[in-house]
């Protein structure tokens, strides 16, 4: 089986186990929607169109940033019942192809959610996009993957903590810092038309290509710690 | 005859091959208390070795440091010649714990596994293998069950199956009889034995290492039986199997 095989068969895996518990889903979706409920009342979104605009990209990346947390830790509890992630360390299959069917299947979850929620907040916070609102459509998913990877990855490492619900936004908020960044700013540029949002796509595709590297190529370490 | 702790278990066919585990001087510690203290053994291949022991005695964290599930807190680990860490596929271990998926069903859980250590076979191919393993151990009927929702022997024996599909090299059992009634563990036995006497794909003659509490049941299996003692390794002595 080459490389490409072994990470369909992981997503696979994850995408079946989810169908069948909708454990990471159901989560992620009543938080995220909890997060935009809650904020639209806090103030009149239809009163305050310009702060609606600039404010949106963050409100959206931070409901977006909680909820991919509850799936995160969730998707390794899979792994750590029954001991399973003991059969993984002594598999023959690449350990980073493992990582990697993992994160496309949280991608998977979070895109799933993004899908859901995108109308809903359009509709609640009144959003008539001032920019080049297609380019929403690179940023979404290089924003969700630069979560995602993250967030996959922080979560095997907090895996034998006992903690690790608590370690695990402890570790990735502050080193997801420069995505959610980037992300937020070049959310807000499209949202208010004020300014270009390039130099931030460039900003996390830097990023991302960068986190996606190192996580993949340390992910046998984690693995093998006892 | 074994000296200060030093022990060999050799199969004579296979005396002249390298060792499949060989430990030297291995301690392993949990904070201040000692699960092993200084065991060496070496194990050939194609050696059958059934590992007796009371609760706490360290078979099972012998188990877990010769799987490279553990490192050793002193001394050096080395499986077929080279670090245990660096022989994943040629080693498998079934603990207390099944290793399977309690939401997918055992063909889907075993067909998963199996596409773990196949080169290049096809889904179908790789579905039929994980149906005969399941079949090997008398799981045929209930292969589309969830194995959440097998009993506790079901799942014994489905966890079997995971690690005998692999065609592992060096086989590594934690009490694998213990939830079995007599008629599944003397087909479990049968099932051992025929993989024992196989050659594996590598073309080495495999290796066999079993805790158990239930000795009469294993002795089949015991060319040797390794005792320990308090994380000591007190006796490895060549029984007729």
């Amino acid at each position: 089986m080459n490389y490409t095989q072994q990470v369909l068969t992981h997503l696979r895996k994850d995408l079946r186990l989810e169908w069948r518990t909708k454990d990471s889903i159901n989560g992620m979706l009543f938080f995220a929607l909890l997060v935009v409920v809650v904020l639209a009342m806090a103030f009149d979104p239809a009163s305050y169109p310009t702060m609606t605009r600039q404010i949106s990209g963050g409100l959206l990346w931070v409901a977006l940033l909680f909820a991919a947390m509850t799936a995160l830790n969730q998707s390794w509890a899979r792994e750590t019942s029954n001991n399973v992630l003991d059969a993984h360390r002594l598999s023959a299959a690449p350990a980073s192809a493992l990582f990697v069917g993992k994160a496309l299947a949280n991608f998977l979850f979070v895109t799933a959610v993004e899908v859901v929620l995108a109308p809903i907040f359009t509709v609640f916070y009144n959003l008539q996009p001032l920019g080049q609102t297609w380019k929403l459509l690179i940023i979404l998913p290089l924003g969700t993957w630069a979560l995602v990877v993250n967030g996959t990855f922080f979560a095997a490492l907090s895996l034998r903590s006992r903690n690790r619900e608590t370690l695990l936004p402890l570790v990735l908020l502050p080193i997801s810092m420069p995505a959610l960044l980037a992300m937020i700013q070049a959310t807000t540029a499209v949202l208010t038309g004020e300014f270009e949002p390039t130099l931030w796509i460039k900003v996390l595709v830097a990023y991302v290509i960068v986190f996606t590297t190192a996580c993949v190529l340390l992910f046998q370490t984690i693995l093998s710690a006892d | 005859m074994p000296t200060n702790n030093d022990f060999q278990a050799e199969d004579t066919a296979t005396a002249h091959a390298s060792p499949a585990v060989e430990l030297n001087r291995v301690s392993r510690l949990y904070g201040s208390f000692v699960a092993l203290r200084e065991i060496s053994v070496t194990l050939a291949a194609g050696s059958s070795v059934v590992m007796l022991g009371e609760n706490g005695a360290g078979k099972s964290t012998l188990l877990k440091v010769i799987a490279g599930l553990a490192s050793p807190s002193y001394g050096t680990v080395s499986v077929f010649g080279e670090n245990s860490k660096d022989q994943r596929g040629r080693v498998a271990y079934m603990s207390h714990s099944t290793m399977l998926y309690d939401e997918l069903t055992g063909l889907e859980n075993l067909t998963y596994f199996g596409s773990l250590h196949t080169d290049g076979a096809s889904r179908s191919a790789l579905r039929q293998r994980a149906a005969e393993a399941l079949h090997e151990v008398g799981l045929e009927p209930s292969n589309t069950r969830r194995v959440g929702e097998y009993s506790q022997g079901m799942r014994q024996r489905a966890s079997l199956a995971r690690v005998l599909l692999s065609e592992p090299d060096l086989l590594l059992l934690d009490e694998p009889f213990s939830n079995l009634d007599v008629g599944s563990a003397q087909s479990m036995i049968k099932r051992l034995l025929d993989y024992v006497t196989r050659p594996s794909n590598s073309g080495l003659a495999r290796t066999l290492l079993l805790t158990t509490h239930q000795f009469e049941l294993a002795q089949p299996l015991a060319q040797s039986t390794l005792t320990l003692c308090g994380g000591r390794l007190v006796s490895l002595i060549e029984t007729a199997a």
